[in-house]
């Protein structure tokens, strides 16, 4: 999909907060000078082709309970069946191959921590993998996304 | 087994009591709002409650910090940011809460943490995520975070995301 100027105005402008009102694509549409209509139709096209995942809230984790980032150095031979299971694991919601000795990172949530220590407990013992467990000690910039370089992408 | 996150063990926060309504409003936002012109009303119908009403718990969640923002949130990886480099840093641990504030700020930085090191196995504790259209372009943003933390910083290197294998939202347990 190509994006033309409004759309990437779009995501620059509310890719951080939208407005929560009564009428959030009007109000949308009065900062971008375009219709509401516009506002709907090209959200609907940017969701249907995947550029924006999702147009509303994103919860807290913290306040939804306990999670953690975790890595496993799998052998490379093994990496798909480890992936597999970490995948499988209760409340697993990211998982990503990374470039290093340490080459699985994947984050598990779980209701509280007992019981996310439990999880992270069980999983270690059937990966018979040891596992770095990374848990946020202090957040400095928590996922508000960046400034997008639409010149760098085109 | 569900492989989601309950809400409701840690319903009570800031003084804020969840109730089951507003347990259901999330089940049916977290998915996205609808897109039409009230969508309020549109979710008021599907859970039999007035538009005001929804809007009102909305911002009621919103204000007590379960909502952290409500947003249009791009997939980055689809705009052409292929390169996705988890950037780690040794840093001395009486400079870090200072200098993880300044590289938080960092208009390129879209995650900032400070994590425990495992030593000997791991020993950064600084986590900043920078994302590219280019190898070139992660490293040249690797650099500038370099530079701003000079001799606090002992080691550093770049782990490249080389697929992602997992990736959803939080989801409420129904």
């Amino acid at each position: 999909m190509r994006l033309d100027q409004t759309d990437q105005q779009l995501i620059n402008h509310f890719q951080r907060h939208l407005p929560v009102c009564e009428r959030p694509y009007l109000e949308m549409s009065r900062q971008l000078g375009i219709s509401e209509q516009e506002v709907i139709e090209r959200l609907q096209s940017l969701q249907s082709h995947d550029v924006v995942g999702r147009v509303g809230p994103v919860f807290e984790h913290s306040q939804a309970g306990a999670s953690l980032l975790a890595a496993v150095a799998a052998p490379e031979e093994q990496m798909d069946l480890v992936a597999a299971r970490i995948n499988r694991a209760p409340g697993v919601n990211h998982n990503y191959a990374r470039e290093h000795t340490y080459n699985l990172w994947f984050v598990m949530t779980a209701p509280d921590y007992e019981l996310l220590e439990e999880h992270l407990d069980e999983l270690e013992q059937e990966l018979k993998l040891p596992m770095l467990r990374l848990p946020m000690v202090e957040g400095y910039h928590i996922d508000l996304g960046f400034d997008i370089d639409w010149e760098a992408l085109s | 087994m569900s492989t989601s996150t309950s809400l409701s063990d840690a319903a009570v926060h800031n003084g804020f009591v969840m109730t089951e309504r507003d347990r259901e409003l999330i089940l049916a936002t977290q998915a996205g709002l609808p897109l039409v012109s009230d969508p309020w009303a549109e979710l008021g119908t599907k859970l039999n409650m007035d538009a005001d009403e929804v809007l009102s718990r909305f911002q009621t969640l919103q204000d007590a910090g379960v909502i952290r923002r409500v947003a249009a949130v791009p997939d980055h990886y689809r705009l052409g940011y292929r390169y996705n480099g988890m950037t780690v840093w040794d840093i001395a641990d009486d400079r870090i809460a200072e200098l993880g504030a300044v590289i938080g700020e960092l208009p390129f930085v879209s995650h900032c943490y400070r994590r425990p090191r495992h030593l000997p196995y791991w020993s950064f504790n600084l986590f900043a995520m920078v994302h590219g259209t280019t190898r070139e372009e992660v490293e040249d943003k690797a650099a500038q975070i370099r530079a701003v933390l000079g001799d606090a910083c002992r080691q550093h290197t770049i782990l490249y995301s080389s697929a992602i294998l997992k990736k959803t939202g939080l989801r409420l347990r129904k």
